[in-house]
Parts: C-alpha cells; sequence; structure tokens
C-alpha cells in the first residue's frame, strides 16, 4: 500500500501504530459525542433543551460561535469524562474484586478490537490504483467482527456475577441469553448478502467487509436487494448494542441499573463508553454492509474526483451515513418502550431466527436461478 | 343515559401484526417532536412566572402607612402545625405617634424555615391580616441560623401591601368619637 515510502520495518510498524491511535481517537471521540447526541437527541424529542451550560474558558468569550457551541453542549463530553475520572472510586465489599476489575476491560477491548477490521474508505492513489482504507482489510472481515463482538458479552456477564448482586445478576444472565438468541438471527441474515455478492463462478466469495461495500458502487444498496436482511441485521444489532427496545441488561425501571448497577466512576464510565462504541461500530457495520458503504447513492457512480479529494469525500460520505444511523439509533430509543424479556427471546427465536432461515432458503433459490441463467446480478 | 357502545375489536391484520407501521408512526411522532419549541425555562437567568395565591415563604407585611400590622397575638404561633414561629410578644414603643391604639407588637418573630412547611395557616389564621406567603420560593443558607428569618428580615421579605381596613385609623377615630372599641 505504501510502496513509495521507506521500506523499513521499523517505520512501517510506526505508520501502523500511528494509523491505529488516530482510529482509537476517532472512534473513541464519536463514542463520546454519541452519549452527548444522546442527551441532546432525547432532550429535543421530549421538549427539553439537554445540556447547555458547560462552557471553556477562552471559547465562550469568542462572540456568536462561543455561546452557540455552548449552546449545544459541545464540551459536556470532556465534562462527563472528568467527572467520571476524578469521582471518588467504590469498591462495594461484597464483590468478587478479581473479576469486578476485570469485567469493564472485557467489555471495552471487543468493542475496540471489531475496529481494526473497519474500512472507513477508499484511497484514491495518483497512478489510478486504489486501496482500501482500514487498519487491516482482512478477507474473512465479517467473520472477524462477529467473533470479537460477541466477546463484548462476557464483559456484562462477568460484571453481573461478580457484583453478587441479584439486580446485577439477572442483568448478566438476560444479556447472555439475548446474546445466544440473536446473535443466530445476525448471522443467518446476512448469508443472502453474502450469496448475493460472491460473483457467480468465483472461487473466493465476498467476506471481506470492503469486498460487500465496493460490490455496491453504481449499483443497488443491499438494503434495496435484500431487504428482509437488512430489517433482520438491524434488529438483531439492536439486541446485540444492548439498546432499546432491547436493553434486557440494562432495564434501569425493573433492575436498578442491571450488571452495572454496583459499579461507579471510570469503571462505570468504561462501561458506557463501551456500549456507545459499540454503537459506533455497529452503525460503521450496517453502512458497509447495507448502505453502501463510502458510494455516493444507490445506482449512481460516485460524483467525487478519484483522487485525494475523492478519497476524503468518500470518508465523509461514510461517516455522514454512520452518524445518522447512530441518529437512528438513539431516535428508536426515544421512541419505543423496552419489550418484556420473555417477548425478547419469544421474538429472537420464533420471528427473527425463522424470517432470516426463509429469508436465506428464497434467496438461495434466487441466486441459483440467477446463475443457472448465466447472467450476473447486478 | 348515554347508550354503551361495545366496539368489536378487529383481528390484526399482518402489517399491525409486525408492528412496523406503528414503529414507523412512532418515528414520526418523535421526529416532529424535536421541532417544536422547548418548554425548559433556564431557571437561574429565567424566573418563572409566580401566579397569584402562590404559598412561598411566609412573611411580615406592614400596611401602606409603614406601620407594622402584627399585633404579636401569637395565633399563628399556635396555629403553625410544625411549630416553625416563634414570637417574642412585646409593646410599641411610646414615642410612635402613629401607632397609638395599638396594643402589642412582636418584639422578635421568628420563622425557622427550616421547619415551615408552607401550609399557609399562619395567613389564613392571622386576624390583622399581617402574615402572608408571598412569592418568594427560593430560600437558602449555609447554617441552620441563616435559615431563620427574624422579624427584619420578614419585614424585608414582605414589604407593604395594600390594606383595606386601616384599622389603627379606625380605632383612633372611634376612641376621639369616645367609644373605645
Ligand atoms: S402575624 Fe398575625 S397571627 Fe401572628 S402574631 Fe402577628 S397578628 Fe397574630
Ligand atoms: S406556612 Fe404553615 S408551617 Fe409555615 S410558618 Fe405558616 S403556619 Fe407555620
Amino acid at each position: 500500500m505504501f510502496d513509495w515510502l521507506p521500506q523499513n520495518v521499523w517505520f512501517s510498524v510506526g505508520l501502523k501504530v500511528f494509523f491505529a491511535l488516530m482510529m482509537i481517537g476517532a472512534v473513541m471521540t464519536m463514542a463520546g459525542y454519541s452519549v452527548l447526541a444522546e442527551r441532546k437527541v432525547s432532550a429535543w424529542m421530549q421538549g427539553r433543551v439537554g445540556p447547555n451550560r458547560t462552557a471553556l474558558p477562552f471559547i465562550d468569550y469568542i462572540p456568536i460561535i462561543g455561546p452557540f457551541l455552548r449552546k449545544l453542549g459541545i464540551f459536556q463530553p470532556l465534562a462527563d469524562g472528568l467527572k467520571f475520572l476524578f469521582k471518588e472510586e467504590i469498591v462495594p465489599g461484597h464483590v468478587n474484586k478479581f473479576y469486578y476489575y476485570l469485567a469493564p476491560l472485557v467489555a471495552l477491548v471487543p468493542a475496540l478490537t471489531t475496529m481494526t477490521v473497519l474500512p472507513f474508505g477508499q484511497m484514491y492513489w495518483p497512478d489510478g490504483t486504489t486501496s482500501i482504507l482500514a487498519l487491516a482489510d482482512l478477507e474473512v472481515g465479517i467473520l472477524f467482527v462477529f467473533a470479537v463482538s460477541s466477546l463484548g458479552v462476557y464483559g456484562i456477564a462477568l460484571a453481573g456475577w461478580s457484583s453478587n448482586n441479584k439486580y446485577s445478576f439477572l442483568g448478566g444472565i438476560r444479556s447472555s441469553a439475548q446474546m445466544i438468541s440473536y446473535e443466530l438471527a445476525m448471522g443467518l441474515s446476512l448469508l443472502p448478502v453474502f450469496l448475493w455478492v460472491a460473483v457467480p463462478g468465483a472461487q473466493e466469495s465476498g467476506l471481506s467487509i470492503s469486498g460487500i461495500a465496493n460490490s455496491q458502487e453504481g449499483a443497488a444498496w443491499l438494503f434495496l436487494v435484500q431487504p428482509v436482511s437488512a430489517l433482520v441485521f438491524l434488529i438483531a444489532l439492536f439486541a446485540e448494542t444492548n439498546r432499546l427496545p432491547f436493553d434486557m441488561p440494562e432495564s434501569e425501571t425493573d433492575l436498578v441499573g442491571g450488571f452495572h448497577t454496583e459499579y461507579g466512576s471510570f469503571k462505570f464510565g468504561i462501561f458506557f463508553v463501551a456500549e456507545y462504541a459499540h454503537i459506533v461500530i455497529g452503525s460503521a457495520i450496517f453502512t458497509l454492509l447495507f448502505l453502501g458503504g463510502w458510494h455516493f447513492l444507490p445506482f449512481m457512480n460516485d460524483p467525487w474526483p478519484a483522487n485525494w479529494i475523492g478519497t476524503l469525500l468518500g470518508v465523509g460520505w461514510f461517516l455522514a451515513k454512520t452518524v445518522f444511523l447512530i441518529f437512528f439509533f438513539i431516535w428508536i430509543r426515544w421512541t419505543l418502550p423496552r419489550f418484556r424479556y420473555d417477548q425478547v427471546m419469544h421474538l429472537g427465536w420464533t420471528k427473527l431466527l425463522p424470517l432470516a432461515l426463509a429469508n436465506l432458503i428464497v434467496y438461495v433459490i434466487i441466486v441459483t436461478l440467477i446463475d443457472q441463467s448465466n447472467s450476473t446480478p447486478f | 343515559m348515554a347508550k354503551t357502545v361495545v366496539l368489536e375489536r378487529k383481528p390484526l391484520s399482518l402489517s399491525e401484526r409486525t408492528y412496523l407501521p406503528q414503529i414507523v408512526t412512532g418515528l414520526k411522532t418523535t421526529f416532529s417532536n424535536m421541532f417544536k419549541p422547548k418548554v425548559t425555562l433556564q431557571y437561574p437567568e429565567e424566573k418563572p412566572v409566580i401566579p397569584n395565591n402562590y404559598r412561598g415563604v411566609p412573611t411580615l407585611v406592614k400596611d401602606p402607612n409603614g406601620r407594622e400590622k402584627c399585633v404579636s397575638c401569637q395565633l399563628c404561633e399556635f396555629v403553625c402545625p410544625p411549630k416553625a414561629i416563634r414570637i417574642t410578644p412585646g409593646s410599641v414603643p411610646d414615642d410612635q405617634e402613629d401607632r397609638e391604639h395599638v396594643e402589642k407588637a412582636p418584639q422578635e418573630f421568628e420563622i425557622n424555615m427550616l421547619r415551615c412547611i408552607y401550609c399557609g395557616y399562619c395567613q389564613e389564621v392571622c386576624p390583622e391580616e399581617a402574615i402572608f406567603l408571598q412569592d418568594q420560593y427560593s430560600s437558602s443558607g449555609y447554617s441552620r441560623e441563616e435559615m431563620v428569618n427574624n422579624k427584619q428580615k420578614l419585614y424585608e421579605l414582605g414589604g407593604t401591601l395594600p390594606d383595606h381596613h386601616y384599622k389603627w385609623d379606625k380605632k383612633k377615630e372611634a376612641e376621639e368619637l369616645g367609644n373605645a372599641h
């Protein structure tokens, strides 16, 4: 990828580390600001104004811009983060210390690991070639994402168990049960996508996320071709990220705070960030799989030039879609009430799973027919 | 008599059973809510409009001639359910011409705002219309002592309210006409 750079192991390692840090920075910032977005959007939907007091010295004195930023609550995540950092650290006496400390990390690490394989754009080189912008553009990217992101549930289950608190314990159990039920539907809903994208007769099929994203260039976005898959995947994504209407592990009203009832200060902050990092990454993946990734609009070629401007615009467009999806997550949260636990299980096992299976079978037939008639799908 | 109409409940249609159209309707509602005017009051900068008859902090008032109306009858002290009022009765100084005919006046009048429950009984019971729960709703202090409003503070908070009776003027008149009561 970087042929024009000095070929030196240390240099390329250093470059990777630099990119990794940038990626962490970007995802963490987005996670922090989705917390703000959540507070602001929920406030607007409820006729309130939301956080609008935090101000940085200096910036607040800039006319117009300063007060405007303050009204938007732009600095609120800073204040929140500092608050979590400096709060008194209380460890209840009845917890299992080792696992209690371990749990937030186990929750955060998978959320941050999945972003290594997350492509976020396409680089147009001056010599006309393109390459995918990602820390590691794995051939089996989507499998990696599934494998790693499901590990996040261990953090929740561990937290619930080590807290030695019935509410937390219930939260942990619910979370694992929910994860198992929806993981199946999620995986099944994606199989038709891979079938569709794989070029007929090709030896390798498109398991790489960037491959799927690029297959939607100038063609139909996959949510148009596979609406049922997209729907099932989206619902399962809500369940996987523990968002309302599926926030069983937390369910403030019946479980106090669910798995994080016994957590305070920075440990709670880590859970919080992990949750939002999951949302950010989940939105990004949905964008890549079903909403055309960094490509402009369905059935249209990218209008931007194939140079560095195009690269930036592509990344920006991808980010815009992701941000919209994050907004959608928030929007749903403040619209729908929570399902009852048994309803969640019912929906997962008796509705989504059969639906995903039927969808798979239908698309197997369709794809076979298309292959037989020797024409290529879109 | 209103006739009871029993509506027949139709079985849900397929689209209703998926809940998806309902979810879309809900999403529309919440989205349109985002652009409605906000009801939040930016409190310390914007103050709420206090309606008449609001029961705020109890205060002592003076009549439009600047005379204190309380005669320290101590009825409010007796009626106050949480015993928030403490009155030390005293007499009216002799040198105050315009307050002749007033029998008594409080020497000290304390309302403990940590005890007061804003019930308004003191205002209701006061025969002299001297104590009113007015529009102050925020009282704060750094110590318990600060939260006890003394007489001076009570008059500061209360100010002057219009008076319909001018009882002392009437009494003075009556006495001048040879009728003490
Ligand atoms: S405020 Fe009214 S009720 Fe209380 S002592 Fe004074 S005159 Fe009596
Ligand atoms: S408002 Fe009620 S509680 Fe407060 S001082 Fe008057 S009588 Fe007592």
